[in-house]
């Protein structure tokens, strides 16, 4: 006559303990939201960070400026010198009016870049490398030819944004541990409340020869719920808290140097995390308060 | 049946509350275990329902062996014990019918189970008319009957009944006896720890006298004269 899992009746305890400690499972519910809109943010971050690296990898190249005082023939001459470096891949001489001409496109409609006049850039080579990692030591040799004025390797760029992603991660991590033992803290103590109101209950079960697990069960089945209702309002949440930055980053962003990714593309990654880390916390604080209680 | 052989308990403050202890309560029988206060009675009780473990000797509870049992098996050995206390122990925010369902959701039956055995468990304890009431709308005996019935509503082999007349009038304590002793009729063993001479007296039963830890008489159709109470 005995059933080994009882599902509804599971779910049907639960649902109910959770209505019965309002206030505490509203508490626990907002502690496990601020620890994933956190961890979301910081983690959305690195991604943008990650992102923009990428762009910057993918392109593979560099800039070596020419020396004002040098005629274009003059410039156009140091090409076989560049060409002769390892690791260079191909030469571009791009003339200052050219450049600008590339700086405008997809500008179209800046006020600020109409005034421009290519004067005000110097002519330079693109220089396309094989191997990004030798990027360093190529540019150095680059800059060491006489008639080259600078050069502007994006690799400066990626450590800065390498840095920050970093420190993004890192902050992260510290955030949403102290955040996540604070949601366990909570909802172990919910969770502890609704064993203790239910104490004698859970006396007459063990009494009546009540498994630990079916016990265990209903108390679970509550702490997955708050996880999850946690997750839930946290992603969306989540989601306005991006839409909105990213539409201040862009409007203030006038020169179009931060490419930020759209929320929807991202959904599919951070949906399951959150439900899984609302779940884990969730199962984890109402293992851990009622584990002492169920001693024989 | 139980078996109790040459059983000691000392509790952590150092109490010897069981010295030497040798019972057998076979199934079937009807058995009052009598004796003062603080003689051992409710520690032969908790020995039995796992609630304590032994400290020397061997414990038998309907196959189990107590000195070596799982932690996992104790529901399983419970599941063959009915237990009935003093204070009822009812949940007071559950009505009749939900007081015994829950006993019967507690080791997994099913819908089917409970709308088959809660009917008859209610109509053997005369509760039939009154399964919708809450208990604190019943007299103590009807409580204790609704927690007789409780006990009885997962068949189990075996009803201990601690004190279960100690809250009830002369007249009320009577009819409870007489409804054990019908269970017990039915076929289902029946332990009733009391110190309530008059009761056990008129039932004529085997009656087990336990003082200081030791048992002191074990006699059929005993008489228990409730010295030192």
């Amino acid at each position: 006559m005995a059933r080994r899992f009882n599902v509804g009746y599971y779910c049907s305890e639960g649902v109910h303990s959770i209505f019965t400690h309002g206030f505490m499972s509203f508490a626990a519910v907002c502690m496990i939201v601020a620890c994933l809109l956190i961890m979301g943010s910081f983690s959305l971050v690195a991604v943008n960070l990650d992102n923009m690296l990428g762009d910057l990898e993918a392109q593979n190249e560099f800039l070596a400026y020419i020396d004002e005082t040098y005629t274009e023939e003059q410039a156009q001459a140091l090409q076989p010198q560049i060409e002769a470096i390892p690791n260079v891949a191909e030469v571009t001489y791009v003339s200052r009016d050219q450049a600008l001409e590339d700086f405008k496109a997809g500008r179209e409609g800046n006020e600020l870049l109409d005034d421009l006049d290519g004067s005000v850039l110097r002519d330079r080579y693109r220089i396309h490398v094989d191997d990004i990692e030798q990027l360093k030591q190529t540019v150095d040799q680059v800059a060491a030819i006489s008639g080259i004025a600078d050069t502007n390797a994006a690799y400066e760029i990626a450590q800065g944004f390498v840095t920050v992603r970093n420190i993004a991660a890192g902050v992260a991590v510290v955030l949403v541990t102290i955040l996540a033992v604070v949601s366990l803290f909570i909802i172990a103590n919910t969770i502890k409340l609704a064993f203790f109101y239910r104490r004698e209950e859970i006396a007459i079960m063990k009494m009546c020869g009540a498994t630990n697990a079916f016990i265990r069960w209903p108390f679970v089945v509550q702490g997955m719920i708050l996880g999850l209702a946690g997750a839930i309002v946290a992603f969306f949440l989540q989601w306005g808290v991006y839409e909105l930055v990213s539409k201040t980053v862009i409007q203030s962003d006038g020169l179009s140097l931060v490419t930020i990714l759209p929320f929807p593309s991202l959904i599919l990654n951070i949906l399951p995390v959150f439900c899984g880390a609302g779940l884990l916390i969730g199962v984890v604080g109402s293992v851990l308060a009622i584990r002492k209680f169920l001693q024989v | 049946m139980i078996r109790f052989i040459d059983v000691y308990k000392e509790y952590d403050n150092g109490t010897k509350a069981l010295k030497g202890v040798n019972m057998r309560i076979d199934d079937g029988e009807f058995v009052f275990l009598v004796g003062p206060s603080g003689s051992g009675k409710s520690t032969i009780i908790k020995l039995i329902t796992g609630e304590i473990a032994l400290t020397q000797g061997k414990i038998m509870v309907n196959g189990y062996s107590m000195s070596n049992i799982s932690p996992k098996q104790v529901p399983l050995m419970r599941r063959t014990l009915g237990i009935i206390f003093q204070d009822f122990r009812l949940i007071e925010k559950k009505t009749v019918y939900e007081n015994l369902s829950f006993a019967m959701r507690a080791i997994g039956a099913s819908n089917r189970d409970l709308k088959r055995r809660i009917p008859y468990v209610l109509q053997l304890v005369g509760l039939e008319q009154k399964a919708d009431r809450y208990p604190g709308q019943l007299s103590g005996g009807e409580q204790q009957r609704v927690a007789i019935a409780r006990a009885l509503v997962n068949n189990p082999n075996m009803i201990i009944a601690d004190e279960p007349t100690g809250n009830l009038d002369p007249k009320r304590s009577l009819e409870i006896m007489m409804l054990l002793e019908r269970i017990n009729e039915l076929g289902t063993t029946v332990l009733v720890v009391t110190h309530e001479k008059n009761l056990v007296n008129r039932f004529g039963k085997r009656v087990v006298a336990i003082e200081d830890g030791r048992i002191i008489n074990d006699e059929t159709g005993g008489y228990y004269n409730g010295e030192k109470i």
